[in-house]
């Protein structure tokens, strides 16, 4: 089911190379290189400000790229004759007209795409809007309304590919499960999904690859699984200190999470020698999961540095 | 539809994913089809597609269909106070129409700036660009859908004339005459596009709807008032200032030299502003 061409291979629906945007002095996006694959759901990861809008709005043909080249499908955005069909985009779920009701918002996508009116209906009901809140005005919309108006104005064009910007902000946790759901089976029915958020376990539950942004640079790409394999594991004693001294002495990097534990850089078993030789009580080991990539996360886009990841990854 | 109902509709779709899925879709798997150049796969829009849809941005609001709505009924207003009042020899279709076109001669053009300007400060510019890449041809569709509101409004300009000279008639104390030239008509319907073609062209330069329309009324007048304090540029107004350009337009009395002047004025004010505004609008980032 996921994706590849008759000879086994995987082509990429969204590649994206050495994109660099310089505004002035400032460089917002530098040499940014990720792919996305059929049948799989990107999460791309940064902290506010870390330039995820901007490589977007560059693959989308809305900002001009510095250098460097983005595709879709193997075609530059722009040079896609009606790329709705091909790609459905949400960059910004408030850029819509408060005047325009949201069952006029999706017409006036429906007749510029040249599909039936009868998929605005469609939609409206596949995101939760149909009937009376299909004839408010946008501007009466709460942000997590317009979220699920604008994935339906993404989908719209029954697109392959769907690329969305921080389409959880103003969601209830219901509507984030709910929204996890439609992208899930969206990439498992062959579909690309790429979508950003400067907050991991919005992403970590439905991504299967994860690309971390931070000042502007990608700090780690890889899946998501091997990124949480490499996280480490977790360690936590009755005596804390104790626990420390022992990792520093078995030569195993060690940091301390903010509820006291040990987030150990080596396996299970060389932190249980560790704890044995300096007889140190453990009260919990385990494989660090989000909790590690949670620090790793904070640590690489504190930092913005690769050094580290490319260990990892 | 509850979100309740969806959670289920989107389990069942998981859990079963030959059912078709919940984004109502028809396309079984997508990488299966993948036959075609993506360049080639889907049409572009065509003009006349991208022009309803600009129309339709014109009428699909409330300050949209209010500003309209508003100019045709002062245009009745008039026409039928043309024809109950003032000189009894004015009271006739020709007279009428020469005041039912002002309200539109006034509010077309605000509409024309907000048509160029909503983009932008609608930050609507994100979703429409991403639609259609070519920027141009959303101007394009503009100007088109401008035009033939321009038409439209021409249009209604002549019924609200008809209404009152009709109401004169009936009150039975007017001239009552239903003369009018194709060159009166034709001329009226030129003065009200080329107006509509000004705003468009400030809108689309200048970006910021208030800016844009305060330019639109302010700056012709600046000319004028310029031409008249200083008597070296009187030469240089008799060209290039709107206000007086334009004047013999609405009087339906232009000619000869008139036409050169207009075309003059009208390179000036609506086509260096349409083309310089697409070349900015082109290049502008959307945010």
């Amino acid at each position: 089911m996921c994706g590849g061409g008759p000879d086994g291979t995987v082509r990429s629906m969204i590649h994206v190379e050495h994109l660099t945007k310089r505004y002035g002095g400032h460089t917002a996006v530098d040499d940014v290189s990720f792919a996305c694959e059929p049948g799989t759901v990107t999460g791309f990861l940064g902290p506010n400000g870390a330039g995820k809008s901007t490589t977007m709005r560059m693959l989308c043909g809305l900002a001009l790229p510095t250098s460097g080249t983005a595709t879709v499908l193997g075609v530059p955005y722009a040079e896609l004759p009606n790329p709705g069909r091909e790609i459905g985009v949400l960059l910004d779920a408030s850029a819509q007209h408060a005047g325009r009701t949201g069952h006029e918002v999706l017409t006036l996508a429906a007749r510029t795409l040249g599909v039936p009116d009868r998929r605005v209906g469609e939609l409206l009901d596949t995101v939760g809007l149909a009937g009376a809140r299909a004839r408010r005005r946008v501007g009466d919309y709460s942000l997590g309304m317009r979220q699920r108006l604008g994935l339906a104005h993404a989908l719209l064009g029954d697109p392959r590919v769907i690329v969305l910007d921080e389409p959880a902000n103003g969601l209830d946790p219901e509507g984030i499960y709910w929204m996890r759901g439609v992208l899930r089976d969206f990439a498992d029915r062959g579909g690309t999904v790429l979508l950003s958020s400067h907050l991991l376990h919005e992403v970590e539950a439905v991504a299967d690859r994860l690309v971390v942004i931070a000042n502007g640079r990608i700090v780690a790409d890889g899946d998501k699984d091997e990124l949480l394999a490499a996280a480490g594991v977790l360690a936590r004693a009755t005596d804390r200190a104790a626990l420390r001294r022992a990792l520093a002495d078995a030569g195993l990097p060690s940091t301390t999470t903010t509820d006291g534990a040990q987030l150990v850089e080596g396996d299970a078993e060389a932190v249980g020698h560790a704890a044995l030789r300096a007889g140190v009580v453990l009260t919990e080991l385990r494989p660090a999961d989000s909790g590690g990539l949670e620090q790793m996360f904070l640590s690489l886009t504190g930092r913005g540095s690769t050094d580290q990841m490319e260990d990892a990854a | 539809m509850s979100t309740d109902a969806h959670t289920e509709l989107i389990r069942a779709a998981v859990a079963s994913p030959a059912a078709g899925g919940a984004t109502g879709t028809r396309r079984a798997a997508m990488t299966t089809d993948d036959h075609g150049d993506p360049r080639t796969r889907f049409k572009r829009p065509t003009a006349w597609r991208l022009t309803a849809v600009e129309l339709r941005k014109t009428v699909d609001t409330r300050a949209g269909r209010w500003l309209l709505i508003a100019a045709a009924a002062i245009a009745v207003a008039v026409g039928i106070a043309r024809g109950l009042t003032g000189d009894v020899a004015d009271r006739t279709f020709a007279g009428a129409l020469e005041l039912t076109l002002l309200p539109f001669g006034i509010l077309l053009p605000v509409m024309g700036i907000l048509l160029m300007t909503g983009e932008w400060s609608q930050r609507t510019a994100l979703a429409t660009y991403a639609l259609v890449p070519e920027r141009r041809r959303i101007t394009a569709a503009k100007v088109r859908a401008g035009l033939l509101i321009g038409l439209a409004a021409a249009v209604a300009s002549v019924g609200a004339a008809a209404i009152g000279n009709a109401a004169g008639i009936a009150a039975g104390d007017a001239d009552g005459s239903w003369a009018l030239s194709a060159s009166d008509v034709g001329q009226a319907l030129a003065a009200q596009e080329l107006n509509l073609l000004m705003g468009l062209g400030f809108g689309l330069l200048l970006v910021s709807p208030a800016l844009a329309i305060v330019a639109y009324f302010a700056l012709p007048t600046v000319f004028s008032i310029l031409g008249e304090m200083i008597s070296s540029l009187d030469d240089a107004t008799r060209w290039i200032a709107p206000n007086e350009v334009f004047d013999p337009l609405t009087t339906a009395s232009a000619s000869g030299d008139d036409w050169a002047r207009i075309a003059v004025c009208s390179a000036l004010w609506i086509v260096l502003p349409l083309v310089v505004g697409s070349i900015r609008t082109h290049r502008r980032e959307v945010k």
